[in-house]
Formats: C-alpha cells, sequence, structure tokens
C-alpha cells in the first residue's frame, strides 16, 4: 500500500518482546488505543514476549532487579495503602516472593479500574489489531503453532519490517 | 449550555486507559451518523485522551463538563 494515500488510515508498528506482567500492558494498551482511533496496528511478538499469545496467559511479576516497582498495598485503610513498604532485596528472591507480587499487582490494578490482560488482547483482536508471533522465537524456544491463540498469525523479522515501513508510530517494548 | 440530546449513554466510571478510549469507539459505530453519546468517565486521563481521540477519529466532541469528579463528553458521530 502506498503511504503516499493522504486518505490511508495511520500505522502503528510495536515490537513486544517482554513477556512479565507489567511489561504485558504498554503493546496491548497502545495498540487498543490505536486500533479505537482507527488506526492500522501490528504487534510483533518475540522472545519473551511470545508467551503472550498463548491462550492461557500466567505472567507474573518480581520486584527482583527492579528497584523503581512501588511497593503499596491494595487494601487497607487509606494510610496503610500509601506506605511504600521497604522490603529487602533478599526477601524478594525466596519461594512465593513472585506469587505474592504478582497476585498483588493484578489486585492492584483490577481495584484501580485497569483491564486484564485477557481482556486488552480480546479487544485487541475485536479491534482488528493483527499479532504475528515470532518463527524464529518458536523454534528457539520450541513452541508449535497449536501452542498460541487461533486469532495471531507467525512471521519474521522481514513481515514486522514490510509492515513497519509504512508506520507512522514504530516502538520496541 | 444548552440541553444535548444524547441518542446513547456510555458510563465508564472507575474505568482507566485506554478503555474509555475503547469503549467509546465502540459505542459510537453503533450510533447512524448525526447522532451523539453521552461519555461518562472518572478517569482524569480521559479529557486529553479523548481530545486526541476526537482529532484522530474525525468525531466531534460538542460538549464537556465536570462535576464531582465526573466528566460528562457529548461526542457526535461525524464519520
Amino acid at each position: 500500500m502506498s503511504r503516499s494515500d493522504p486518505e490511508a488510515p495511520k500505522r502503528l508498528a510495536l515490537i513486544a518482546s517482554k513477556g512479565t506482567l507489567d511489561w504485558a500492558y504498554p503493546p496491548f494498551i497502545l495498540a487498543s488505543a490505536a486500533a479505537a482511533m482507527g488506526w492500522e496496528v501490528q504487534i510483533f511478538f518475540t522472545f519473551y514476549g511470545l508467551i503472550l499469545l498463548k491462550p492461557e496467559l500466567d505472567a507474573a511479576v518480581s520486584p527482583l532487579g527492579n528497584p523503581a516497582m512501588p511497593m503499596k498495598m491494595p487494601f487497607g485503610s487509606e494510610g496503610f495503602k500509601e506506605i511504600d513498604w521497604p522490603i529487602p532485596t533478599a526477601l524478594m528472591a525466596f519461594p512465593g516472593f513472585q506469587w505474592v507480587a504478582t497476585n498483588l499487582m493484578k489486585k492492584t490494578f483490577e481495584t484501580k479500574g485497569v483491564a486484564t490482560i485477557e481482556e486488552l488482547r480480546e479487544m485487541c483482536i475485536d479491534l482488528d489489531v493483527k499479532l504475528i508471533g515470532c518463527q524464529m522465537t518458536m523454534d528457539v524456544f520450541g513452541f508449535e503453532r497449536e501452542d498460541f491463540i487461533e486469532g495471531c498469525e507467525i512471521g519474521g523479522a522481514a513481515t514486522f519490517l514490510e509492515f513497519a515501513a509504512d508506520a507512522d508510530v514504530s516502538l520496541f517494548i | 449550555m444548552t440541553e444535548i440530546q444524547a441518542d446513547q449513554v456510555l458510563d465508564c466510571s472507575g474505568m482507566l486507559c485506554p478503555m474509555p478510549v475503547v469503549k467509546t469507539t465502540r459505542a459510537i459505530k453503533q450510533l447512524q451518523v448525526g447522532q451523539v453519546l453521552k461519555l461518562i468517565a472518572t478517569d482524569p486521563g480521559a479529557p486529553p485522551d479523548m481530545a486526541a481521540w476526537s482529532r484522530q477519529t474525525g468525531n466531534e466532541i460538542l460538549a464537556q463538563t465536570e462535576e464531582d469528579g465526573k466528566f460528562i463528553f457529548y461526542i457526535k458521530r461525524v464519520k
């Protein structure tokens, strides 16, 4: 398609390279917002981002190695919720801590009115966002086509670049 | 402000980005060109986001008010 056509919709090309709960949000939020504005959107899921195309999502998050993550509780009194807990880094490595952190983040997002990753992905599909799984990552990590949702396609770097070449906005996430 | 007659009401209270934008798009597609959607949102990001959405989609925000922490938009389907 020629981009010289002034009537052509704007394009957003995203690479989703991270599969943790926190980093799963930006590509789906940007993609759904852009598609809602009538843009053509494609997300290329590569490396750890590829697991975001699995039917059942179990993305997790850990504060380990991420000192910027606020450690606040999603429940209790207003004063309690304001406390940013000074959790020692060594404690974050204990078994179960990642599970706790993941569930607290999910609870916080739910309480604040943020949609789940599953909901956002579904909205993207409804809005005709094209989801592309990286073939090379599949080969490297041993995934098959059946491991991923029906609503996605499989492709490689050239597939993404062809679309991104004519994009108005391209982001690596 | 003169009373604007809404053909449809969409309540996005309690929802954060990108839900108001996405739900507005879905709701506006259900309307005929020329009809008006009343959107209620509590997300403080809604005013700038709906303005951007309006510029990008060409649909017109006829009026916008704020009362008790609620942002109310009257949006006319243009395209």
